[in-house]
């Protein structure tokens, strides 16, 4: 079980560190998706691997797993997907404007002289 | 006691923002008018907790009457009031300005992003919770997203894809911190963590070295140290200028945390972590400093200039934070409000210049630009205060930096003083350029000529006063925040107002 869920992050943010270092906007975002699935799931085991335990403590309960990891997640799965969302939408607005869409800013059709605000 | 009003930083711009879309998205002028008032409120309300902070010490405002560590809980000690306080006079001066220059007649809903970016900056000093950070510098981000591209634009919107893209890669390091840190201590409250941290069981050691030097590189990408510091020319030289000038307190929230997570949590009395993080942030801040100095010296526009400046006082900044002793923080404090007063000045006159300019290119002279005289003053003032030439606040700051770092004088002292003349030579190129030469090729006939816009001078006017009454009063703002500084040091006092339940 634990050396199942570490493969699984690990090899999640391999793919995402990978995909986030290439030069299109896509890739980068796809990465970047996958680096917060992982962070979400490492999130999730840091209050250690439990199953089938109760989340609130009780008399004669075997143990428990603990719950704030669980509300620390939620609060990281929603801030995560709105994050992509606005990325989305920022890399569409950079791609209609320029017509392409790679990620970094040295163009050749980049203004020598500063650019006009 | 000021309980309730702890939150008031927090609350008002969060109210007054989401009333400002809901209630009046077509009315500018109306947005103008709450907008002013929340800000003038945050301000009078911020001076209010910097009194009673530094009155009664300590004071922690409960959410929910959850007590602490099982709550979320605000912190206000002398440091968070300080910084809520800089950020309310700097809000100020950045909202004059926008009214002054119609920067918010150029898009939707600048105010009330504005109001959000408000909320997430006082929301990161005062929070004592170190989950309840990172949603906050979340709030500040998500916010500086929509501020950043405002107005929009090819090169603006590319700027903020790659701004945005680094922020996610630091959000997710930020959680992976500080999921490290709860696995370990099995606490995020920055006051519980700091009596856990200091008597680890000896099997987690390692493990509290990585999450360590991982927390300490998220407060290094917000804080632009290098070797991360290669978002911040290209977002704060893209974004428009009153939205750049507001950024300039978003590098201090890296510094506000490091100063904070380093000397309460992680001090180098630490078993486990020693004088790690001093030894790693020391370098880099150097570096940082160097290529700030060498990136005003060849920036090649006005707004790039500015950003690098940012750059270059973030690394003498860092420089003192990284000594960690009272002194040394005592000096990066008065550094710290010095330069985003200065900073922000510079990315105002930017602005200005750049309006008044077919563009604000450095490596060709223009014809002179309306308001030249004005302008050019206010330049020179601001380029006296960044580069830390006597008499403003720039030259004491490093003045105290220096002598709080005698016992590495060789290599600081070398480095502050040579880079500090790069600076100036920077700066000098920069002005001759833009105000001298431009008589050379003037054409005949009349000037330009501009609207003078008379509130943003008031507001670029007002961040300089603010430096001129930061050097009047030096003595006095100085022994409060060694006062700061020292109470930061002998953190009994912050961690007895969390009120922490006794371990059995």
């Amino acid at each position: 079980m634990e050396a199942l869920v570490a493969s699984a992050i690990g090899m999640m943010t391999a793919a995402g560190v990978y995909l986030m270092l290439r030069q299109r906007t896509f890739p980068v975002i796809v990465g970047l998706t996958l680096l917060t699935y992982a962070v979400n799931v490492f999130l999730f085991t840091s209050g250690r691997l439990a199953t089938n335990m109760p989340a609130i403590y009780g008399e004669g309960a075997p143990g428990y797993s603990d719950p704030l990891p669980q509300a620390l997640v939620l609060t990281a799965i929603v801030i995560s997907f709105g994050m992509t969302a606005v990325i989305v939408m920022m890399a569409l607005g950079a791609f209609l404007e320029s017509g392409h869409d790679k990620v970094d800013m040295n163009d050749d059709d980049a203004p020598v002289d500063g650019g006009q605000k | 006691m000021m309980y309730h009003w702890i939150s008031v930083p927090v609350l008002l711009p969060a109210i007054l923002g989401a009333a400002m879309v809901l209630l009046m998205r077509n009315d500018l002028l109306l947005q103008r008018v709450f907008a002013l008032v929340s800000t003038l409120g945050l301000l009078a309300v911020s001076i209010a907790l910097l009194v009673a902070a530094s009155n009664e010490g300590p004071e922690v405002y409960q959410l929910g009457d959850w007590p602490a560590p099982f709550g979320i809980v605000l912190v206000l000690d002398r440091l968070s009031a300080m910084m809520v306080t800089l950020t309310a006079v700097l809000a100020v001066a950045v909202l004059l300005y926008t009214i002054g220059s119609g920067w918010d007649t150029r898009g939707r809903h600048f105010h009330a992003l504005f109001q959000f970016q408000l909320m997430g900056i006082c929301g990161a000093f005062l929070t004592g919770d170190a989950f309840n950070l990172f949603v906050f510098f979340e709030v500040l981000l998500i916010a500086s997203y929509g501020l950043m591209i405002h107005s929009g634009g090819r090169d603006r919107l590319r700027a903020g894809v790659q701004y945005v893209a680094f922020n996610l890669v630091g959000s997710s390091l930020f959680l992976f911190a500080l999921a490290s840190i709860y696995s370990i201590t099995g606490t995020l409250n920055i006051a519980d963590l700091a009596v856990k941290a200091a008597e680890l069981p000896q099997g987690d050691a390692a493990l509290f070295r990585v999450a360590a030097v991982m927390l300490m590189m998220v407060f290094a990408i917000k804080g632009a140290l290098v070797p991360l510091q290669f978002w911040l020319p290209g977002t704060y030289s893209n974004a428009p200028g009153p939205v750049a000038a507001l950024f300039a307190v978003m590098t201090k929230i890296g510094a506000y945390s490091v100063i904070r997570f380093g000397v309460i949590v992680l001090p180098t009395t630490h078993p486990v972590t020693g004088t790690l993080i001093a030894d790693l942030m020391l370098p880099a801040a150097l570096l940082t400093l160097i290529i700030g100095a060498l990136g005003i010296l060849g920036a090649t526009t006005l707004s790039r200039l500015a950003a690098f400046a940012a750059v270059a006082s973030m690394g003498t900044a860092f420089i003192a934070i990284s000594a960690f002793t009272p002194a040394s923080t005592a000096a990066a404090l008065y550094y710290m409000v010095h330069s985003t007063l200065a900073g922000a000045a510079l990315f105002l006159i930017a602005d200005l210049v750049t309006y008044r300019r077919a563009h604000d290119g450095l490596h060709q002279s223009l014809p002179p630009i309306a308001q030249a005289g004005l302008i050019s003053a206010l330049f020179m003032v601001s380029a006296i205060a960044t580069a830390g030439m006597p008499p403003l606040s720039g030259f004491i700051g490093k003045l105290l930096v220096l002598d709080a770092l005698r016992d590495s004088a060789a290599l600081v002292w070398s480095v502050i003083l040579v880079t500090s003349l790069i600076i100036i030579v920077g700066f000098a190129r920069a002005g001759s350029t833009l105000f001298w030469k431009a008589h050379a090729s003037a054409p005949e006939g009349d000037g330009a000529t501009h609207p003078a816009q008379a509130l943003s001078f008031v507001a670029v006017g007002t961040l300089l006063a603010g430096l001129v009454a930061l050097t009047v009063f030096a003595g006095p703002v100085i022994a409060w925040i060694e006062v700061t500084a020292a109470s930061l040091f002998d953190p009994a006092a912050y961690i007895a107002a969390n009120q922490l339940p006794e371990v059995k």
